[in-house]
């Protein structure tokens, strides 16, 4: 145990967590955005998947990491235009229509990489980059300033969220149909636009979750997220809708995932456990969702369509 | 002396600033003419080649029934509906309504009936929404604020603009929506029922506000089907039924019992006849009761009264100071603290089921007739043995007896005038006033010796409203002890031997109906207990 407590694990563990909690962070604030229109989306996995997958092809055939993260945003953002078409326009449930989503990425990607990849490869992944200044802090820099520039970019993107959502007209938009559509309506807020803008940033982030996920490990294989994009949604819960209560979470996540990897890596946990121990962050999130899904409220419309009356 | 619309240029409105209408046309002139204005729905017309003239400075009201086309007219023109015919012109112009943003851009404003705040917004969000900012792409609720606060001086309207809606009171809320139509510069509001949530006092409040707007120039279309209320503040009024203007008039040159008919189509008695009966014994008793409401807090307070074989004891107060969950208490469908009594004839049903009581003789009617009275998809038949459908009578060896049930609802349809297509008609197809007919059936067939009838002609139309009321009083004659929960004052004092005032979960007075003054109760409702009225 005492092992454990050594100064170089703990930054190997902080770095590692920060790492893990980047997809999850990038999925779970886009799905905040969505959440807050008052749109469910439990597709994000499914868009994950097909994120991951597009980029993942895109540099083992062209090798250029910057193209595939941007496939993977791309990626994002049709299958947000689709999900918004059916959920927006066309009025269907949310849950089930996400369901489909999620099935359907999953399918998706796993006929395509097999038709055309075949047997995973590795594939170069993204760089760290050093923050100048910052990331020769003794110990902490290592631990925050030596990553990659999308994980960078998964925490930029937390008070620029905040900011959307509580400072700008759009927010205030977002927030009205969130709550009380007909409201906003009254008011000549369209109802559906903002919904289905939110329904593009929400998968649009998702996309670029896929690609972070995929460009950390280097390597794609059918199922790659695990169900990672479910724990994001349910993070958003966790979070209470906030992007700040959102990263809580996120680095909850990674820092508990993390632990657990550098624990077996160590030999602190049996490998005859290490099943277990898997399941460890799925158990903490659970007993987090109800000792906070008793205190904060929801957004009232949240997977409501929207029809005048 | 009218005074123009403020010369303001902010957020959305401002490109209208300029126009003085006060300055340009006399207070003769008409701001909005409909003319012809039709429109259907799958099997109703609900406009029928209305018109509908509204003058600069006044107020005009739109009365009529539910369902007589009110709401689809100003639907219309607040751009919610498109019109199949007819045209609108507004300040003599003709124009287009093609969504509610542009009316507002034509400054329509309109309170709906249903507040449409976003309640964990602030004031101030609430009316910047929609509006366009001064710094574009962020909110400017700072300068939003300071307009508010000039609005709500200039007009009397005390609000925060920093406060959180949802810890307003609703007559704050109100306020709020006639803030909000005032920063859009509407120069002609609609009001869609306004009063529906308001204490008698603030009802006051309100009118002072309206007649000052209209003073200042702005027509007003106030939608109501309260008589007193639209005697006393409409200039002019049109009358509405089944789609058609079936009059136009004054307050002057009618009167409450006039319009009634007019909406109506037939005479109607506002206040029913009630036969003057000998105090019998207490039916329903309530002791100590203290009942905590969704979120813990205290929503009754140690209450106690009893209700009397013949007597109707009528419940006022505002919405949301313990009514509901008294009613809930009573019927069994809320639990309560210890050392609350309830007992009915005597016995202590306090710990029963909602079952248990039933079968010692207590009718429901509740206040929420879809989700607690009947079940919408349901039909009218089912509804009606949804209580007994289990008893002997109407299951025999676990098989429902569709003869027995058939029969029964039948006869019930028949006793009790409920318009329907037939008695396999769903329930949700017919109107508010049956769908009441259909629960009022269920709850008397079981001749209930206490009846609990909770908002009874809430959103019920005139006739069937009369026709409830009256059957409330043969309850009474026959010797059931009543207890009326109502937000109607008028309702209450009409029908009520004795009116029991509630005001944050205390009954803060018991007064005899027939000595009790509408103010009095009024100033009651507002929990002002130690002031006397002043008559």
């Amino acid at each position: 145990m005492g092992e454990f407590f050594t100064l170089s694990v703990l930054v190997a563990t902080a770095a590692s967590a920060i790492r893990l909690a980047t997809p999850y962070l990038l999925a779970s604030l886009g799905e905040t955005v969505g959440q807050r229109s008052g749109v469910l989306n439990l597709g994000v996995d499914g868009v994950m998947l097909l994120s991951a997958f597009f980029s993942y092809w895109t540099v083992l055939e062209t090798g250029n990491l910057w193209l595939a993260v941007f496939v993977g945003l791309a990626v994002g953002l049709v299958m947000g235009l689709l999900y918004g078409v059916i959920t927006v326009f066309l009025k269907a449930t949310q849950g089930i229509s996400g369901i489909g989503i999620f099935i359907f990425g999953l399918g998706l990607s796993d006929l395509l990489f097999r038709r055309l990849v075949g047997t995973p490869k590795p594939v170069r992944r993204l760089p760290n980059v050093d923050i100048p200044i910052l990331s020769d802090i003794p110990h902490l820099g290592a631990a925050l300033f030596q990553r990659n520039l999308l994980t960078y970019l998964a925490f930029v993107l937390v008070p620029v969220t905040a900011l959307l959502l509580t400072r700008t007209t759009f927010g205030l938009n977002i927030r009205s149909v969130g709550e009380n559509p007909q409201a906003a309506d009254s008011l000549g807020v369209s109802v559906e636009r903002t919904r289905f803008v939110a329904i593009l940033i929400g998968n649009s982030m998702a996309g670029l979750a896929g690609a972070a996920l995929v460009l950390q490990l280097g390597i794609f294989q059918p199922n790659l997220t695990q169900g990672l994009g479910f724990i994001a949604v349910a993070l958003v819960y966790f979070g209470a809708w906030r992007p700040i209560g959102v990263m809580g979470g996120a680095l909850l996540y990674g820092l508990v995932n993390a632990t657990v990897l550098h624990w077996k890596a160590l030999g602190i946990i049996p490998v005859s456990d290490s099943d277990l121990a898997n399941m460890a962050p799925a158990v903490l999130t659970i007993l987090a969702l109800i000792i906070v899904a008793r205190r904060v409220h929801a957004p009232s419309a949240l997977t409501k369509p929207f029809t005048r009356h | 002396m009218p005074v123009g619309i403020p010369q303001w240029v902010s957020t959305g409105a401002g490109r209208f600033a300029g126009t003085e209408p006060t300055d340009t046309m006399g207070s003769d002139e008409n701001i909005l003419e409909m003319r012809g204005i039709t429109k259907a729905f799958p099997g109703v017309v609900a406009n029928d080649n209305v018109d509908l003239d509204v003058r600069y400075g006044e107020v005009h009201t739109l009365l009529g029934e539910n369902g007589a086309g009110k709401s689809t007219l100003v639907k219309i023109l607040f751009g919610l509906y498109q019109p199949d015919e007819g045209s609108i012109h507004l300040r003599g112009e003709p124009i287009a309504i093609a969504s509610p943003s542009e009316a507002i851009a034509s400054r329509i404003g309109m309170i709906h009936q249903h507040f449409m705040l976003v309640p964990t917004l602030t004031v101030a969000e609430n009316v910047a929404l929609g509006t366009r900012s001064t710094r574009r792409p962020f909110t400017d609720l700072d300068v939003v604020s300071r307009r508010i606060s000039e609005i709500s001086e200039e007009h009397g309207l005390a609000v925060d603009p920093s406060v959180e809606v949802r810890r307003l009171a609703v007559g704050e809320r109100q306020r709020v929506e006639i803030v909000k139509a005032l920063y859009r510069d509407a120069e002609l509001l609609i009001l869609d029922e306004p009063t529906a949530v308001l204490t008698p006092g603030e009802v006051d409040d309100l009118f002072v506000i309206l007649r000052r707007m209209a003073d200042d120039g702005r027509g007003l279309i106030f939608i109501s089907h309260k008589l007193r209320e639209v005697m006393t503040l409409s200039d002019r009024i049109t009358v509405l039924r089944n789609g058609k203007v079936v009059g136009n008039t004054t307050p002057a040159e009618t009167s409450s019992e006039q319009l009634a008919q007019m909406m109506v189509g037939r005479t109607v008695r506002l206040t029913p006849e009630k036969p003057l009966l000998d105090e019998g014994h207490a039916r329903l008793s309530v002791e100590n009761l203290t009942i905590h409401g969704d979120r813990e807090t205290v929503a009754v307070n140690d209450i106690s009264f009893e209700v009397r074989s013949g007597e109707i004891l009528g419940i006022a107060g505002v919405s949301g100071n313990g009514q509901r969950e008294l009613a809930e208490a009573i019927a069994g469908l809320r639990g309560v603290e210890p050392g609350s009594s309830i007992r009915l004839d005597g016995v202590d049903v306090t710990g029963d089921d909602t079952r248990a009581r039933r079968d010692r003789g207590l009718g429901f009617i509740p206040e929420e007739r879809m989700r607690d009275g009947a079940i919408a998809e349901f039909t009218v038949s089912e509804n009606l043995v949804l209580v007994d459908h289990g008893s002997d009578r109407f299951t025999s060896r676990g098989m429902l007896a569709f003869g027995a049930i058939g029969q029964h609802s039948r006869k019930l349809v028949d006793e009790f005038a409920v318009k329907t297509p037939g008695i396999d008609t769903p329930t949700s197809s017919l109107s508010g006033g049956n769908i009441q007919k259909v629960i009022l059936a269920r709850e008397l067939s079981a001749s209930p010796t206490v009846l609990l009838a909770c908002q009874p002609t809430r959103g019920v139309d005139i006739g069937a409203a009369e026709y409830i009321h009256t059957r409330l009083i043969e309850q009474r004659s026959i010797g059931t002890a009543t207890i009326l929960i109502s937000e109607d004052l008028d309702e209450v004092l009409g029908l009520a031997d004795r009116v029991a005032v509630m005001y944050e979960g205390h009954i803060v007075a018991i007064v005899h109906g027939r000595s009790a003054s509408r103010d009095q109760i009024g100033l009651l409702m507002a929990g002002v207990v130690e002031q006397t009225p002043s008559s």
